[in-house]
């Protein structure tokens, strides 16, 4: 009735990470330090790699060149869902411990919008300009690019992107029945990061099965990658699936949204 | 959907009941057990009325609250609050509502004053026009100017619970819940907030639903208390009403320069406490009116002063609860 102008849900986002942006830079030394903190502290990973790779040349038939994309994309992927999901990654603590979610649900607005404006974190972005110029120099050093890259690794990016936003979702879901031992969920995170990292053929059966059908960190990481590198894959799947497989990423971070709706219906009926 | 004749109360509430299931010690597999905690409550509040809504510590204050404001749907019973019923369709009804949590903020910690109101408007999507007319009226009103650009993480409990009031009007609710308002507030701060609560029910008719353990606030603002207790309403009248039916007595103190002297009383009059000057008495103004009982006194010799005092809210509330604890 009276309200005609309602900004749409992009235009709410772009406001509210506006205004998280001024907050956070309202402590500019603070946030240097942080970005350049986790700049270093991803750069160090990775010569780890790099030192295994100098010492060997390849490993199991994987090249540097390879290993670098992989490890540049999860990181990047990563770098964009922390940046966009800080609001989920802190639910628990910040807005059902404190009550404060009670405070979300009196605000005309979709829950899933007020989270993800509850911080853009400009923070990873040392995690994502470090995995970028990995990803660029893996591009550089690997002997078989394909031009159609230029397509799928954005793509990939996007996918993986939503995948770890999905495992943030799913986390702060997982809050309304405990806010404790969610460390668990660290091993989706931090150790589909970790895993994404390395060629599917490096783990066993049943971690290879659950990297691609639970979390489909292989779709949104690996294939497109073997893709994107005219790259067969030792376990032959054909190679054009990782042109589409990305789209696992988006499916998951799909189901993910359904399970936080269920789970704050859950909440508003059983007030806890 | 929603009915298009205007109802004429602004919250109408029927036999509403809340049963929690809470799981005991907290474990996955361990029984379940039912808590009521509303057990059927009825009551309206016409549009533009102040209503004082107390009770004890989980007396189900929290819960109707909650209700009311659309995030928690009820086991059974029915509500409408502007003509909508709450849980239905949260978003149509919390952009109707504004609620005041006197320890949750609403603001963002790290922004300014300004800029979270800015932000609420965006959220809330007042028109530039409308905004511009409310943020001028609501600084006037709760004297935000000062503090405009300061963080909210930077304010005093005062400051920071007159800008909450503004946040939570700056979209022209028609109804205000505020649930404890003046808590941890100091003496100034909490006769602005109800000298503000008061004009705003006056000059622009919002309806005010109001939780406290402030009796002072009710005495202040409510036109009516409506008492809960045990999920149930113990009392739903006038403050005056119930000041009368539950704790009607008046205190009588007579100061004396020497001794006070042994004195023969009207009935309905009892001597409490006698001290080396002074001497008080106890009487109920339906047995012995209070101008009858200074006539008898005031002709006692060295007589020095006397006050008539009535029991402080609190005390009536205190012995209210302890008539109905049974």
């Amino acid at each position: 009735m009276t309200h005609s102008r309602t900004l749409s849900a992009l235009g709410l986002y772009r406001r509210m990470a506006g205004a998280s942006i001024v907050a956070q830079l309202r402590y500019p030394g603070t946030f240097a330090i942080q970005a350049i903190g986790n700049f270093i502290t991803t750069l160090l990973g990775f010569f780890g790699i790099w030192s295994l790779f100098r010492r060997f040349g390849s490993i199991a038939g994987w090249d540097i060149g390879t290993v670098a994309v992989l490890y540049g994309l999860v990181n990047v992927a990563f770098a964009v869902a922390e940046t966009l999901g800080r609001g989920f990654e802190v639910f628990g603590g910040e807005y059902v411990r404190t009550g404060s979610f009670d405070r979300l649900l009196l605000r005309p607005r979709s829950t899933l919008i007020l989270l993800l404006g509850h911080e853009l974190r400009l923070r990873p972005i040392g995690r994502f300009l470090q995995g970028a110029f990995v990803l660029i120099a893996g591009l550089w050093l690997a002997p078989h690019v394909q031009w159609s890259a230029v397509l799928v690794l954005p793509l990939a990016i996007a996918g993986g992107a939503a995948m770890f936003l999905g495992v943030l979702i799913g986390q702060a879901a997982l809050c309304f029945i405990t806010v404790e031992g969610l460390e668990v969920v660290n091993v989706l995170t931090y150790g589909g990061v970790e895993a994404g990292q390395y060629p599917l053929t490096m783990f066993g059966r049943w971690l290879r099965r659950f990297i691609t059908f639970v979390l489909p960190l292989a779709a949104v990481c690996y294939y497109p990658a073997l893709f994107s590198l005219n790259h067969p894959d030792p376990l032959g799947v054909p190679t054009w699936i990782g042109a589409l497989s990305p789209i696992a990423g988006f499916a998951f971070l799909g189901v993910m949204v359904l399970i936080w709706h269920r789970a704050v219906a859950g909440y508003v009926s059983s007030g806890s | 959907m929603q009915p298009p004749v205007p109802a004429p109360d602004a919250i109408t509430v029927k036999n509403l009941r809340k049963i929690y299931t809470v799981r005991e010690g907290g474990s996955w597999r361990g029984k379940t057990r039912e808590i009521v905690a509303l057990d059927g409550i009825s009551f309206s509040v016409p549009k533009g009325q102040i209503a004082g809504f107390i009770g004890p510590n989980g007396a189900g204050k929290s819960t109707a609250i909650k209700i009311l404001s659309g995030i928690l749907r009820p086991t059974s019973g029915e509500v409408q609050v502007n003509g909508l019923v709450p849980w239905t369709n949260r978003v149509a009804h919390v952009a109707r509502i504004g609620v005041v949590f006197g320890q949750r903020t609403q603001l963002w910690w790290d922004l300014s004053v300004g800029e979270g109101l800015a932000l609420l408007r965006d959220i809330y999507g007042v028109e530039p026009e409308r905004f511009a007319r409310n943020h001028a009226r609501l600084a006037e009103a709760l004297d935000l100017g000062a503090i405009m650009d300061q963080s909210v993480r930077q304010l005093s409990l005062g400051q920071r619970m007159r800008a909450e009031i503004a946040a939570s009007l700056i979209h022209d609710p028609e109804i205000l819940i505020l649930d404890e308002p003046t808590i941890g507030l100091d003496a100034p701060s909490k006769l602005a907030v109800r000298a503000f609560v008061h004009e705003l029910c006056r000059d622009r008719g919002t309806t005010v639903l109001l939780t406290t353990h402030d009796m002072h606030d009710i005495e202040a603002l409510a036109e009516r208390v409506i008492v809960i207790g045990h999920g149930r309403i113990l009392a739903d009248s006038p403050f005056e009403d119930l000041r009368m039916t539950t704790l009607s007595e008046r205190i009588l103190e007579l100061d004396f320069h020497g001794t006070p002297p042994e004195l023969a009383l009207p009935a309905g009059a009892v001597e409490t406490a006698r001290a080396p000057h002074s001497l008080t008495i106890t009487f109920d103004p339906r047995q012995i009116p209070a101008p009858a009982l200074v006539a008898h006194v005031g002709h006692l010799s060295g007589l020095d002063d006397l006050r008539i005092s009535r029991p402080s809210i609190d005390e009536i509330i205190t012995r209210f609860y302890a008539d109905h604890a049974a």
